[in-house]
């Protein structure tokens, strides 16, 4: 980490605006992101920002915080974060950033910054005496093959020799940057071998010999039927999920109100983080926004869409409780079919008549746990009790959590619920249960 | 060594036409339109066929990452997020791919969205990267003009595709720390699970590729996985960027088969060792966060995940850094230890601390003014930093200084010799308490 503080308040200007230009790039960034996520332009804007000043002052964090809806201090984060960000003045002529990680240093970036510091200022960050250079070592700028380097403004200089440095500092230095060619600084073409390219010495063609056309469409039918597609014919109950909020999907398209949306978004994402289960709430508000996934998929593909049917109309019920966001996410099909076939239709297990228990008693099962068991068809603790083998392997299958059971016994602790409630689990464990 | 007409890259030095015409010319964009009719499991099917692993480091096999996003639909959209944030020290092999080989990528994302059933694709470029960002929404812009992305498009597959940019956080490569950097915040990494596929950006399945591993896609389809595994060897298959810096007569990066071993590619494509075989000293096989490997074990060593694990060392990015003789190899180390506590996030307090107290430990070995016990001190706080943190980069720094005392302990120990001999009285070795 390095500690990173806005500049002195004398140098700090009063306010900030972006030019015309950059204040219309600016709303046409903001726009590209889903509605109600403008905080990701952040980055962009205070680049484009520092573009337009040399670099990020107190005012232009502001403002910017002010047109994305941010809290000051947020933008003040992202501001020291990230190193690229300049908080201080730089050159008005040029900052140059010389790398120095080790792959630059073994070909002589120790030179380079010695240049720096004779020619510019002794130390990085400061600006010369007339103001119009300053530098800074940074980590590695990505062009490792053409080392050593420097990037100035957005271009990078590239196979440096001190001399050759010298040289664009001085160019830099009296204003004539533009007389410098970027790139490698030797004979080269960009990163292939100096003195010519080892490969791609053929012109390429757009012949493909091995070219292997995939199967026709109509044949595809059959292995796009266990893929999701979907449409609104076959799962009439999650077109109204489809549509939800969440469904942001591209940008440049948010037909519905935005206000509103974006009011159901602010809603879903504090519940999301008081009850760690993001989207859920999302999905249920239904808006009628985007379902374009579903109808583009549908409409243009009206062959998948009869063979998609069997599968997902089986598992249409069971989706909704078995696709809990982020408990199963390696879940593989052979894993998940059991359950969204048998979950929904037939349960594993036959629930008994009563009221069910509280299977969160049992350490080990959580409120996502217990609403898969009771999907199953397991609702009391005498049920968990008495499991065989056989209905454990079972179990754990639907749940995809092999070796679960055993691992928190779960038996043990059923059965010492199932015979005296939580009085038994505390004498037969010496603790309450969870 | 790879003829040319099984190269995936074709424009890799911006030798031809960048543009759409260009690419087009050589290849790209044929058969899209089938592809994607084919389906989403022909997609997934072919890629696993190829045996592609993931090309951002860690190698995890691409087409069972896909197979992770929801196979159900809940009515959260999915994404797939692209990792153009290429940090690792050594690593610029997306760089060319953005600037020299765009409509790969952008051919790429369209398959891959289709694979995972996302309508929405993030490209999220390194803040560095400013002309290969431009390149890039260019060709993304190209993309669009020509119908070949976006709504209604004429492959039938409705793809935006947004690029995005950070600000020079190498943390913001982990995928987790990217998402958060997507969403406008600090780049700190998130804990998994939930894993992206279940919870990403936005709270949405969301699917993290490398660069490389996307762009690989489009060709992979169009000439067969059995192709792409045909090359290399098993379990370790198809060709890979590899870009050789540091101490070799002539650097570049290069498009090579996996499997062939490290004294070919330094041969064909870097003109030898500067000063000869004799004189190599060590090599960082594949970016800065894996341990280096003596010389001697290198030069025959097989560059591919499994090879590169034989001598203790890892594939990573295949971002070869080459170090001869006249290095000073424990500052070299030093120099990488400065750069993890630069971009340390400071979220774990194992890496947030250590990695400034390991840096300035270094520092001192770097002149010899330490304690010889201080090593074994040293090995023994990396490893109390490996595996104690949320993400990897507490492991990726500790791993270079365990290369380092794991095999050029003697040169640290001369080099503490060396200080003490030559030391005067005022100038006397610290006592272990300094730190």
């Amino acid at each position: 980490m390095v500690a990173r503080r806005l500049a002195d308040e004398s140098v700090q200007p009063a306010q900030f605006a972006f030019t015309a230009e950059n204040a219309k790039w600016a709303e046409w960034k903001i726009g590209l992101y889903p509605t109600g996520r403008q905080q990701s332009a952040v980055i962009p804007l205070l680049m484009r920002a520092q573009d337009q000043d040399g670099w990020v002052s107190r005012a232009t964090i502001e403002t910017i915080a002010d047109m994305l809806g941010m809290a000051y201090i947020r933008v003040l984060e992202v501001a020291t974060f990230y190193t690229q960000f300049q908080l201080q003045p730089v050159g008005s002529r040029a900052h140059i950033q010389v790398c120095g990680t080790t792959p630059c240093m073994l070909r002589g970036a120790g030179d380079l910054i010695d240049i720096c510091k004779s020619k510019i200022h002794p130390d990085s960050h400061h600006l010369n005496a007339d103001g119009t250079m300053s530098w800074e070592e940074v980590e590695c700028a990505g062009a490792c093959v053409n080392a050593p380097m420097v990037t100035i403004y957005h271009d990078t200089y590239e196979d440096l020799t001190p001399e050759r440095f010298e040289e664009i500092v001085d160019a830099f230095a009296a204003g004539k940057g533009d007389t410098i060619k970027p790139g490698p600084q030797i004979d080269r073409l960009t990163s292939a071998a100096e003195g010519g390219r080892t490969t791609l010495l053929e012109t390429p063609s757009a012949k493909r010999t091995k070219f292997v056309p995939p199967p026709p469409p109509a044949d595809a039918a059959a292995p796009a039927a266990a893929a999701p597609a979907p449409t609104t014919a076959s799962k009439p109950k999650d077109v109204s999920e489809e549509a939800a909020p969440a469904l942001k999907g591209t940008p440049k398209s948010a037909k519905v109100s935005q206000a509103k949306a974006e009011g159901e978004r602010k809603a879903a994402n504090a519940s999301a983080k008081a009850n760690g289960k993001p989207n859920k709430a999302m999905r249920e508000d239904a808006t009628g926004a985007e379902s374009k996934a579903a109808k583009v998929d549908g409409g243009k593909a009206p062959g998948k869409k009869v063979a998609s049917e069997p599968a997902d109309g089986a598992s249409a019920t069971s989706t909704k409780k078995k696709a809990q966001p982020g408990i199963t996410p390696k879940a593989d099909p052979a894993e998940v079919n059991p359950v969204a076939e048998k979950g929904g239709a037939a349960p594993l297990f036959k629930a008994p008549k009563g009221a069910p228990d509280d299977l969160k008693l049992i350490s080990g099962v959580g409120p996502v746990l217990e609403s898969k068991l009771h999907a199953l068809g397991i609702t009391k603790w005498s049920q968990v009790a008495k499991f065989t083998a056989a209905d454990i392997a079972k179990v754990e299958d639907s749940l995809s959590f092999k070796g679960r059971v055993a691992r928190d016994n779960w038996l043990a602790q059923a059965a010492a619920l199932a015979k005296g409630g939580e009085a038994e689990y505390i004498r037969v464990f010496g603790k309450k249960p969870r | 060594m790879l003829a040319d007409k099984d190269r995936i890259f074709t424009n890799l030095y911006g030798q031809g036409d960048w543009t759409l015409e260009g690419a087009r010319a050589r290849g790209a964009w044929v058969g899209t339109k089938e592809f994607i009719d084919a389906g989403r499991d022909w997609i997934t099917n072919e890629v696993k066929a190829s045996g592609l692993r993931g090309r951002g480091g860690a190698g995890f096999p691409t087409a069972l990452k896909w197979t992770f996003m929801p196979k159900v639909n809940d009515g959260r959209p999915h994404y797939l997020l692209v990792n153009a944030d290429e940090s690792e020290p050594g690593t610029c092999k997306d760089r060319d791919i953005l600037r020299h080989d765009p409509h790969h990528l952008v051919e790429g994302c369209l398959l891959a969205a289709r694979a995972m059933d996302a309508h929405l694709a993030f490209i999220y470029v390194r803040g560095e990267f400013i002309r290969e960002r431009q390149r890039l929404e260019a060709a993304v812009e190209q993309a669009y003009e020509a119908k070949l992305i976006g709504k209604d498009n004429i492959h039938g597959w409705d793809l935006d595709i947004i690029v995005h940019h950070g600000a020079g956080a190498y943390i913001c490569g982990e995928e987790t720390a990217l998402m958060e950097s997507l969403e406008g915040k600090k780049g700190q990494p998130r804990l998994k699970p939930p894993f992206p596929a279940g919870m990403g950006v936005y709270g949405n399945p969301t699917t993290v590729n490398n660069v490389e591993s996307i762009a690989v896609v489009p060709e992979i389809l169009r000439r067969s996985g059995a192709w792409f595994a045909s090359i290399g060897r098993a379990n370790n298959t198809g060709t890979k960027l590899m870009c050789v810096s540091g101490h070799v007569n002539k650097p570049a990066t290069f498009e090579e088969a996996m499997g062939v071993t490290f004294e070919e590619i330094i041969e064909k494509h870097c003109g030898g060792i500067r000063g000869g075989w004799d004189n190599l000293l060590a090599v960082i096989p594949g970016g800065a966060s894996v341990p280096c490997v003596p010389g001697e074990k290198m030069r025959n060593a097989v560059m591919d995940f499994d090879g590169l694990r034989e001598v203790g060392s890892s594939l990573g990015t295949a971002a070869v850094i080459v170090m001869d003789k006249q290095t000073d190899i424990i500052k070299a180390i030093w120099r990488l230890s400065a750069f993890y506590k630069h971009e340390s996030c400071g979220q774990c307090t194992p890496c947030r601390e250590g990695t400034g107290w390991m840096m300035r430990v270094m520092e001192r070995m770097v002149e010899g003014r330490a304690q010889k016990r201080e090593i074994d001190m040293l090995f023994e706080v990396t490893k109390q930093i490996e595996g104690h943190t949320i993400c990897a980069l507490g492991d990726a720094a500790a791993w270079p200084i365990q290369g380092l005392i794991r095999n050029f302990r003697h040169v640290i120990e001369e080099r503490i010799d060396q200080y003490t001999y030559s030391s005067t009285s005022d100038g006397a070795v610290p006592s272990i308490a300094a730190e």
